[in-house]
């Protein structure tokens, strides 16, 4: 009785290992990723004495930004602060409407000519490998010192980014409410307003807003190369060490991020369930 | 049989009515929607100085920046000059490389401590309300500060070099997992936890054989995107002294040396693709993977 107990163990335990994929590729692959982050923790010193010796500096600073000072910079800070919100809603919303009709060319069911459809995703990818960062250098060249700049670099990298988002989305649809509206009789573009936004409108608008709230993180930053906003005076607060007025402005940041994020996350909801 | 069809008919008339007074109240609050939106966007506009103008005159700079980023190539001689418009070329693929692994090792650090913190941040997994909310706040710092500004903070403290960006990329990818983690762990089933704990597990048993498998493929796919995102912040991190080829990038956009900084540009805008594209591929297996 036992002895027949142990072989069906042992015929299962066989049947389910033939099952199993085989183990040892994602374990080389773990191994080989263990091995380079350990690899570059002791080459960056991240296990050495430079981690080390940074971290009672790293107090001193912390200990520095408390408490939050500079409170009669307020008012400044707090235009600086709505020039950051503003060029991420309208970086955002350009990006975006930019984002509609490079959508539909990126996506294969919209844009039938494959090379064309392949050359534009291409377009979009490379509007999205470069960071915010970088693009604001180029239009701050461009357009001068100042939020427009900050404008463009985002709506730029929200152009490519959207577009990748909303042109998976329009793939993704169910083709029959679009035959529906052709064997009614529609034209191309009444198949594409009835037969396949009402697919894809409520998707297109939660990304958007996404990327606003992360623009909007995004945004904080990009005075540091002068593209207008808040980072430009937390960036010079950093850089004369001016660790309690540095605080403050973080604060404010994180409280005008939190906004954001809350504001944001209701509309997603009255839009997309009111819907 | 009239008296009944005028009953319908009653009926049939205060639905119409309910349903035109929804129709009408739904317009008016798309229209006051629409209204604070327009106010929204031209306010934004005054406050960012929004100037269509400004902006045409500048777009032919545009073009002309991207034109001087590279330089002639003569077609008799090709390779000459490719070899001296990449006349950095191993410096900057060993910056590169720095670049990547700091994207990694920031990816792993980060990745692992936002998945500790996820368990707590999780209002069903939470050993209780003071856990919950000090998680919390932690990850919300830690997500809402961006990585630039941790790392002038931490190349004060840990000196230039790569530790001070991946320090700062860490932390930050530390909030964005453990935000999107906690929430992928409040959507879990429970009752495979009750199952453990019915079978005299405990807490921790409870979770790595109840609440792992059901949220790794979620944890995964957050990863792999994750490090995509961190592989574009790794170059420009750089920007502040924190490691990488950001540095290189950001001394030669300064100094106007267009032609090297339209070499590194294309290295890094052709990394990122590359990475988007292997991580994209590797992730649709794995994730196919688990669901077979």
């Amino acid at each position: 009785m036992k002895d027949g107990g142990e072989g069906q163990r042992a015929r299962l335990e066989a049947l389910l290992a033939a099952g199993r994929p085989n183990p040892w590729p994602a374990r080389a692959w773990a191994a080989l990723l263990v091995g380079l982050m350990l690899y570059a923790a002791i080459a960056f010193e991240l296990i050495g004495a430079k981690f080390v010796d940074g971290l009672p500096r790293l107090a001193g600073a912390a200990a520095m930004m408390l408490p939050p000072r500079g409170w009669e910079h307020l008012p400044e800070w707090l235009w600086a602060l709505g020039e950051t919100v503003a060029m991420a809603l309208l970086g955002t919303l350009l990006g975006a409407l930019a984002a509609l009709p490079l959508g539909f060319a990126c996506a294969r069911n919209t844009l039938p000519l494959r090379m064309l459809q392949f050359g534009f995703r291409r377009f979009a990818d490379a509007l999205r490998s470069l960071d915010h960062l970088i693009w604001a250098i180029v239009f701050v060249r461009a357009v001068g010192l100042g939020p427009l700049a900050g404008i463009m670099a985002i709506a730029l990298v929200d152009a490519g980014t959207l577009a990748k988002l909303y042109s998976e989305a329009i793939e993704n649809t169910d083709r029959k409410p679009l035959d529906g509206a052709r064997s009614a009789g529609a034209s191309g573009a009444e198949t594409i307003r009835w037969g396949l936004l009402p697919q894809v409108l409520p998707n297109m608008l939660a990304s958007a807003l996404y990327m606003w709230e992360s623009n909007t993180r995004s945004a904080t930053i990009l005075g540091i190369v002068g593209a207008g906003g808040i980072g430009y005076q937390l960036s010079d607060r950093l850089r004369v060490y001016d660790w309690g007025e540095a605080s403050t402005i973080i604060l404010l940041i994180l409280v005008a991020v939190y906004a954001i994020d809350l504001t944001s996350a209701r509309l997603r909801r009255a839009l997309i369930v009111g819907a | 049989m009239g008296t009944a069809l005028a009953v319908r008919d009653g009926r049939a008339r205060v639905l119409a009515d309910a349903l035109a007074a929804y129709r009408r109240r739904r317009r008016s609050r798309a229209a006051l929607g629409a209204i604070l939106f327009a106010a929204a966007v031209l306010l934004a506009a005054d406050l960012g100085g929004f100037d269509p103008v400004r902006l045409v005159a500048g777009l032919p700079r545009v073009r002309e920046f991207f034109s001087l980023l590279v330089p002639p190539i003569r077609s008799g001689q090709v390779i000459e000059d490719l070899s001296e418009w990449y006349w950095g070329l191993g410096k900057w693929l060993r910056l590169l490389a720095d670049t990547l692994l700091m994207a990694l090792l920031a990816t792993g650090l980060g990745t692992l401590g936002g998945a500790l913190l996820s368990f707590p941040a999780a209002a069903n997994l939470t050993p209780g309300p003071v856990a919950y909310w000090i998680s919390r706040r932690v990850l919300e710092f830690a997500r809402a500060v961006p990585d630039l500004v941790f790392a002038i903070i931490f190349v004060f403290a840990f000196g230039l070099g790569p530790l001070a960006g991946v320090l700062a990329i860490a932390l930050h990818t530390l909030g964005a997992q453990g935000k999107l983690f906690a929430e992928a762990n409040e959507n879990i089933d429970m009752k495979p936890l009750e199952g453990v704990r019915a079978a005299g597990g405990s807490p921790r048993d409870e979770i790595v054989f109840a609440a792992l498998p059901q949220v790794l493929p979620n944890w995964i796919s957050f990863t792999f995107w994750r490090f995509e995102v961190n592989v574009r912040s790794a170059t420009i991190i750089g920007f502040v002294g924190a490691g990488g080829i950001g540095l290189e990038l950001y001394e030669a956009l300064r100094l106007s040396y267009y032609d090297d900084a339209g070499a590194i540009l294309l290295i890094v805008a052709c990394t990122v693709f590359a990475i988007d594209w292997a991580s994209e591929a590797l992730r649709g297996r794995i994730m196919h993977g688990a669901g077979a």
